[in-house]
């Protein structure tokens, strides 16, 4: 019989069978009663669901798509994406301004770093805290990243003619953090990229890659800056033969899978060439004969394995980078859920959700004498920051630190 | 529990299928004193053995127009009277390049004579309506075809039945015919769960038995040549499609594909059985590929969907010739006086027809014992409507409105206006028992108190406990221990019912049991056996 031989159903729920372990791995599940949980949310419910649309419930909202439901599971099933999918396709809530600010990292933050002074101390005031608790249902008790004064982008074009100059190059994608926020992560990026030799790209037009978006509501426009970003990619990729590197796991996470998985958007021919800061280092240093010299300083850090870490499978890597480091203490936290999941723990409602989640991870940070936690995701970061008495890193960071 | 068995019934009924539940209904509106017997649980016959397809009476229309007409009409009846039961899926007959495309003329014209609206529309029309339709159509015409839950529809007339003071007692089986000199005055029966024999009497006995009625009237001493036409189906795992997708041309094997709540199914086969198999139908391999390369005809898709479960029916033919196939038989309804028939008064035959006109031979059956009880009293079954579909689902959601969304929904689904009775949930009762299906603990209590349920299959007909992908494996355990805590067995029996509730889940799906449904149900023994200890392969030592 040759009926049903390749029975790979693009209905992948079906290969759920039932053993419930994503539910059993799920950080909002075990905090929050008014989620389903991922089985009955993904698989069990989009059966449903193909019955009659009415099926939709929106408690779907709660799932903070971590992807730990798909690590878990035994079957391959894409449970996050089903539940992700289907908030797309069925959710009748219209987003609201809290969420159209939130969601246009880049529109916010290129509003915000020519003030940055002014806006960091606007935000951090009690009056204003009250009005976007009760107007905009972004929470009270959330502390706001700082935004940069000036950009990475507007650093970086000093520092083109020198980059280029390198022999050996790699196109780098730096996300809204880094370019808003951040701007010293990516310094600290191209400080070590240089000391392994090679210069530093930016890509010729890079949005937000659109997880914000995605996670609230606004698929169009994510559609809009994805085609956007992957041309870019391609082009580096494709004509430049430059591969592209990231530091932050998730804008990585999303550019590779979530394009493809929720978006529609077919990045096949550039996938593998879209990675990882740390894998990428890690690699060329085992690979090749290449040595960075290090200054020997003591240092003490605590690994954090942030969710898409998890589910692309790297951490493996920024924690090898980090036993690179001579003189290096490093302690892995277990891999957990900091709570936060971008955007969501800055919503009101979600707020208690969020540091339930993190609560066990916070424990654990406190209970650990380092200098610093280290982690690969930005908003892991603010929530490390704002819920311990620790600062977090970078491992990009961390390493430009302990470079001659 | 003794019965007075000194007063005697109106009528008696044997059969628990759609026949004899419909009958009871109608007869027990009419003033009749009702008693209904069942050798097992209700729907387990016929009933529940089918597509559960509405039909417009199009598949008929071009080879038996009475057939077609009276199913056009009990379509719309039962749309309006059994709205719960009903959903207004349409259906689409489709033209495969296989086929001969001048056969639609045909049957459009018949279905039109018939008076069932038949809309030839564009096969690119036809995709967008349907997108699991197969794309390589050349014409398609679409009909009021729908979908019926024929559990629910014989649970519903059972309870109106009972509303109207019927009694029904399930699991009693008709040892034999109590009889004065030509004429039936009533039954001998064994009690199933009891043991006990106890007698009934009845001026008028209706043999509803389905195919089974072959064998209750040879007990009575007539004959009824019956032909056992075996019927094999697939149930997929979820629905593919969300019209009914049949082959426009003669009616053939596995040419309908039926959405039905949250599955959906092809079917059915034909093939003659010997009278002795009619109790133990097994789907063979050669059912299986049949199904499958005819069913992906009809939609590509489900040569990568999941098969959940196979099984068969029989249909109640009456033979009228010796085809071989059973399908040239008339599905026309077969009432027998066997008063006026053979002279054995007191005793009626209803058989033949389909699940859609059951309603009509409810109708002429209670006609026939109305006339001979010289009761005067008309029909009300095709006005009034069944429990359950009584209210709009709007209003009814408001009654209910703090049970959570996906489970509300698939209650209402279930039970229609029924599911008022769940408005005092806990939140408890609110946890589920069946997570595939989302039905709650207060759903099960509901069925355990009001719906004559005996063990766990008897659940799975009112509730759909363990009819999901998971079948059985999350949902029987749960279900099991709430029925012990709810004193309908002792724990002894609960683990017995369990190991044959699960064996019988196993039974439909030995037959397709490749891919993940095998290690699916490789998962499910594990949990079992292997966790729980306990034993599947045979009954519990006593």
């Amino acid at each position: 019989m040759n009926l049903q031989e390749h029975n790979i159903s693009d209905n992948n729920f079906e290969q759920c069978i039932k053993c419930t372990v994503c539910t059993v791995y799920c950080p909002v599940a075990a905090v929050n009663p008014a989620f389903p949980g991922p089985k009955q949310a993904g698989p069990d419910g989009e059966r449903l669901r193909l019955k009659k649309n009415n099926f939709y419930d929106e408690t779907l909202k709660y799932c903070l798509n971590c992807k730990r439901c798909e690590v878990a599971c035994p079957s391959n099933v894409k449970i996050g994406d089903i539940i992700q999918s289907a908030r797309i396709k069925y959710s009748e809530k219209k987003p609201k301004l809290r969420d159209f600010m939130l969601a246009n990292t880049d529109l916010v933050g290129s509003l915000s770093t020519p003030f940055a002074p002014v806006v960091n101390a606007v935000l951090g005031l009690k009056p204003t805290k009250a009005v976007l608790d009760g107007v905009l249902k972004i929470d009270h008790r959330r502390t706001f990243p700082k935004y940069a004064f000036g950009t990475f982008e507007s650093w970086y074009k000093k520092e083109a003619k020198k980059q280029a100059s390198f022999p050996r190059q790699v196109s780098y994608f730096h996300g809204c953090y880094v370019n808003y926020n951040n701007p010293q992560l990516g310094k600290d990026l191209v400080k070590v990229m240089n000391a392994l030799g090679i210069g530093v790209q930016l890509l010729k037009k890079e949005k937000c890659c659109g997880v914000a978006l995605i996670s609230n509501g606004f698929i169009n426009q994510a559609k809009k800056q994805a085609e956007i970003n992957i041309n870019s990619i391609r082009e580096s990729v494709n004509q430049n033969n430059l591969p592209v590197i990231a530091t932050s796991s998730t804008c990585t996470f999303t550019i590779r899978d979530e394009y493809p998985h929720l978006l529609g958007i077919d990045n096949a021919d550039v996938r593998d060439q879209v990675e990882l800061s740390t894998r990428y280092i890690y690699r060329l240093l085992m690979q090749e004969d290449i040595k960075l010299k290090f200054n020997g300083k003591k240092i003490k850090v605590a690994y954090h394995t942030p969710c898409h870490m998890e589910k692309l499978g790297w951490a493996y890597y920024s924690i090898e980078l980090l036993k690179l480091i001579p003189n290096v203490e490093l302690t892995v936290l277990d891999s957990q859920c900091c709570g936060i999941a971008g955007t969501y723990g800055f919503k009101k409602e979600n707020y208690k959700t969020s540091q339930d989640i993190g609560e066990s991870l916070f424990r654990q940070i406190e209970a650990c004498d380092i200098d610093y936690v280290v982690t690969d995701c930005e908003t892991c970061k603010w929530q490390i920051e704002m819920s311990t008495s620790k600062s977090c890193e970078h491992p990009i960071s961390i390493l430009a630190k302990a470079l001659e | 529990m003794k019965q007075d068995t000194k007063k005697p019934f109106d009528v008696i009924i044997i059969g628990g299928g759609a026949t004899g539940a419909g009958t009871a209904r109608d007869c027990s509106r009419r003033g009749l004193n009702v008693l209904l017997v069942e050798r097992f649980d209700i729907a387990t016959g016929a009933t529940g053995r089918n597509h559960g397809l509405l039909h417009s009476g199009a598949r008929y229309a071009v080879t038996d127009k009475e057939s077609a007409e009276e199913c056009i009409k009990e379509n719309m009846i039962l749309r309006k009277i059994a709205s719960h039961c009903v959903e207004e899926t349409d259906g689409l007959f489709l033209t495969l390049p296989e086929d001969d495309i001048n056969y639609q003329s045909k049957f459009v014209d018949a279905c039109l004579q018939a008076r069932i609206r038949a809309e030839v529309i564009d096969p690119k029309e036809a995709l967008r309506l349907e997108p699991a339709a197969n794309p390589s159509i050349i014409g398609a015409v679409r009909v009021p075809d729908g979908a019926v839950d024929p559990f629910r529809l014989t649970s519903s007339n059972i309870m109106d039945a009972k509303e109207h003071g019927a009694t029904i007692l399930t699991y009693h089986e008709v040892l034999e015919f109590l009889r004065e000199q030509n004429r039936i005055i009533g039954i001998k029966v064994l009690n199933h769960r009891t043991k006990e024999i106890q007698e009934y009497y009845a001026p008028v006995v209706v043999n509803a038995g389905g195919i089974w009625g072959h064998n209750l009237a040879k007990l009575a001493g007539v004959n009824i040549n019956m032909l056992p036409a075996k019927g094999a189906l697939l149930i997929f795992g979820h629905r593919v499609n969300n019209i009914v997708l049949n082959r426009c041309r003669k009616p053939a094997d596995a040419d309908i594909l039926v959405p039905g709540d949250t599955i959906c199914l092809i079917g059915t086969t034909s093939s003659k059985v010997p009278f002795e198999e009619i109790d133990n139908m097994q789907v063979t391999p050669e059912e299986v590929d049949l199904l499958l390369r005819e069913g992906e005809k009809l939609s590509p898709l489900l040569a990568q969907t999941r098969i959940l479960r196979a099984y068969a029916g029989v249909r109640p033919l009456v033979a009228s010739d010796n085809d071989p196939s059973g399908r040239s038989v008339s599905r026309g309804i077969v009432l027998l006086d066997h008063a006026v028939r053979d002279g054995l008064e007191g005793f009626v035959t209803i058989t033949g027809g389909k699940l859609m006109t059951y309603r009509l031979m409810a109708e002429w059956t209670t006609d026939l014992v109305c006339k001979k009880l010289n009761v005067n009293v008309k029909c009300d079954t095709a006005e009034e409507k069944l429990p359950g579909s009584r209210e709009e689902e709007s209003e009814i959601t408001k009654k209910i409105i703090s049970i959570p969304k996906t489970q509300r929904n698939a209650t209402i689904g279930r039970h229609g206006d029924r599911a008022e009775r769940l408005a005092n949930n806990t939140s408890l009762d609110n946890s589920l028992v069946c997570e595939c299906e989302e039905v709650s603990v207060g759903e099960v209590k509901y069925a355990l108190n009001e719906l004559d349920v005996h063990n766990l299959v008897d659940l799975r007909r009112r509730t759909r406990v363990g009819m999901g992908t998971c079948q059985g494996e999350l949902c029987a355990c749960r279900a099991a221990g709430l029925m012990t805590s709810m004193h309908k067995y002792c724990t002894r029996r609960a683990k017995e019912d369990l190991a044959s509730f699960l064996n019988e889940r196993w039974k439909g799906m030995a037959p397709i049991a490749w891919g993940d449904t095998l290690r699916e149900s490789e998962y499910t023994t594990w949990v079992y056996e292997s966790i729980c200890g306990l034993t599947l392969s045979q009954k519990q030592e006593e």
